[in-house]
């Protein structure tokens, strides 16, 4: 008994050194817990900042468009008249943001926003001899564009070169045309008449269908294009915070009255998914921390029988009813914090495991998991918590022993 | 006269009270222990004498009646209040040495004085080792009580019970199954206790050789006080 030291600390210690089969049980138990817990969430946040690097490498995080048009039926009902009229949806120009460029400063001042990038962008025809398809065109200006779109990453052959007469494909779209960087394909808007423009790059963006329709022109071959003549159809922007670009989209759409979709809403589905899996990754978090608080509590009942004479003892040398609780609490917590120092550390050699042996064929670890400290210390917080309540029972209950009974035992 | 250690007026105990299997164990017990007695509690198994013990160590409460530990009236007493009085009033030795298998000897004899005081410091160390040496088992004071002999975990008991400088020594059969020298060694001690600091000691026994060596027998029969005995003369200690 070292001097000083708090009765409840050395009689918890005395006692899971005492019944070491039990403490060593139990603190494997929950220790496969703890990892168990720390690995499934490393992984889920590892895969989800995977796909959200995936998917915001090839969209912006906040768009802005122009305002949607709406018809509005020209005569209104005389009194005590109604008027039966159906309003017929307009279909959408390609039409300019109002004073872009005011509004591209504006936003590019906000303290959440990180670039932004201007862009003209609609539907044209590609075609280069017999063969023709509906393309997109998007007119960038690269310096400001590639901060957002790291198109020269996605490069698969020539480079991203985008000056007057250039023009970047997708992957599948170029082998449709049957072209190679060099070849000159034609671009012929709805109206007007088409040119022709030389090909200096060609990107994989990951996705077929986007890969079979973007094209990308410098901004001002796409404003002539398109009419939109000093205009542009679109405004690119990126975000400091990517899980709060709806907060910001939303801030932008009140400050400017621009309309700004976030990525959040425009991968309504891929974000309903992710949500499934925190909910599932939640519901196995709780029911593990469940197994690990039952656990506990069984070993200390066990454990306030067993040592229901000592507890008799104790309270017949004077020890309150506040010190036999307090020293079986302890050994809840004791157990919890401990079992979650073992899982953390099995945890990480999980971790460290399957990054090491579980790999894509090109060597690189299929996704990189997330090793958060604050995973760690919060798994230690909550497993001694969880310890401390689950030994609220029976340290009750060896509070209550009827020292009597207890030293008769 | 001075004030007593121990008094009881009118103590009863009655077991499951309100039930059909209502009992009354102890039938209104009256007598008191001055300061420096030494009694000898006697009686056949079933006569009441644990109960009694239980009710004087505070570990249980009287039906009705009342008991005083060293002046103090217990029968309004929280529990709280209980523990305190017990602890600084009380030291228990009982029959089964009841020793905390997972202490030394000397952490034992500390246990007393670490319960009263929360965390134990160096003076609580030198007392238990004085208590110990006194007990002549300075040499065992690091081994575990489960390495003792029973004669030495009832010294241990003993000295722990000492532990708080108690006024009154409660002792529930100590030599009950120790072997006749040992029972002897226990006893002498508890006397040389008696003698030299004036604890009261309260003995409960079924050796008669023993209780013939105490200044006072009070006997229990069915929950009454049948007899209360002084010896005329201070009882000579016994050589084996």
């Amino acid at each position: 008994m070292r001097s000083g030291l708090p009765f409840e600390w050395i009689a918890a210690s005395r006692f899971l050194v005492e019944g070491r089969m039990q403490t060593i049980s139990i603190v494997a138990g929950v220790s496969i817990g703890v990892g168990v817990i720390i690995f499934m969430s490393a992984a889920l946040a590892g895969m989800q900042a995977n796909l959200i690097r995936r998917v915001l490498s090839a969209q912006a995080h906040i768009v802005l468009l122009p305002p949607q048009e709406v018809a509005r039926p020209l005569r209104a009902g005389a009194r005590g008249e109604s008027e039966a009229a159906i309003v017929q949806k307009p279909y959408q120009r390609v039409r300019g943001i109002d004073q872009w460029q005011k509004v591209m400063r504006d936003v590019a001042e906000m303290p959440a926003v990180v670039n932004v990038s201007p862009m003209a962008s609609g539907p044209v025809l590609a075609s280069r001899g017999e063969a023709t398809r509906a393309v997109s065109i998007m007119g960038v200006d690269p310096d400001l564009y590639f901060r957002i779109i790291a198109l020269p990453d996605k490069i698969v052959s020539g480079e991203a070169r985008l000056t007057s007469n250039d023009i970047v494909l997708g992957v599948d779209l170029a082998s449709d045309l049957g072209v190679v960087v060099g070849d000159k394909i034609r671009i012929t808007p709805n109206s007007g008449t088409g040119i022709d423009l030389m090909i200096t790059g060609i990107v994989d963006l990951g996705n077929k269908g986007v890969n079979q329709r973007n094209t990308y022109v410098a901004l001002h071959t796409a404003q002539a294009l398109l009419g939109l003549v000093g205009g542009v159809s679109s405004v690119d922007i990126t975000v400091r915070d990517v899980y709060a670009a709806e907060d910001v989209a939303q801030a932008i759409s009140a400050a400017t009255g621009v309309e700004a979709d976030s990525w959040i809403m425009t991968n309504a589905q891929f974000f309903s998914a992710v949500n499934a899996q925190v909910i599932a990754n939640t519901t196995i978090r709780f029911f593990v921390g469940l197994a690990i608080a039952f656990g506990i509590a069984a070993v200390l009942i066990v454990s306030v029988v067993q040592k229901s004479k000592e507890i008799g003892i104790l309270r017949a040398m004077g020890a309150s009813r506040g010190q036999i609780l307090r020293v079986f609490l302890l050994q809840g917590a004791v157990l919890g914090l401990v079992g979650s120092f073992a899982g953390s550390s099995l945890g990480g050699a999980a971790i460290w495991l399957w990054q090491v042996l579980v790999r894509n064929p090109d060597g690189t670890p299929l996704f990189p998991m997330e090793q958060d400290p604050r995973l760690f210390a919060g798994a230690a917080v909550l497993a001694t918590l969880t310890g401390l309540v689950a030994a609220v029972a029976p340290a009750l209950r060896g509070a209550r022993l009827d020292p009597v009974v207890a030293i008769r035992a | 006269m001075p004030e007593a250690v121990l008094l009881l007026e009118g103590v009863k105990k009655s077991y499951g009270v309100g039930t059909p299997a209502e009992a009354e164990v102890l039938h209104g017990i009256d007598f008191s222990l001055g300061k420096g007695d030494f009694c000898a509690l006697m009686g056949p198994s079933g006569s009441g004498k644990s109960t009694l013990l239980n009710l004087i160590g505070l570990l249980d409460r009287p039906s009705s009646g009342r008991l005083s530990i060293d002046g103090r009236e217990t029968s309004g007493l929280d529990d709280r209040a209980l523990t305190a009085l017990r602890g600084h009033h009380i030291g228990f030795v009982f029959q089964y040495h009841h020793l905390l298998p997972a202490f030394t000897a000397l952490e034992n004899v500390m246990m007393p004085m670490v319960l009263d005081r929360g965390r134990p410091n160096e003076a609580m160390r030198a007392r238990a080792e004085e208590l110990l040496r006194t007990m002549g088992l300075t040499e065992w004071r690091e081994h575990l009580a489960t390495n003792m002999s029973g004669g030495q975990q009832q010294r241990v008991a003993v000295a722990r019970a000492l532990a708080m400088n108690p006024s009154l020594l409660l002792a529930d059969e100590p030599t009950g199954n120790l072997d006749t020298k040992a029972a002897q060694v226990v006893f002498d001690l508890m006397k040389e206790v008696n003698r030299e600091h004036g604890t009261t000691v309260l003995l409960v026994t079924h050796n008669h050789e023993l209780a013939a060596q105490c200044a006072r027998t009070i006997e229990l029969v069915d929950g009454r006080i049948v007899s209360d005995r002084r010896a005329s003369a201070p009882a000579a200690p016994a050589t084996a």
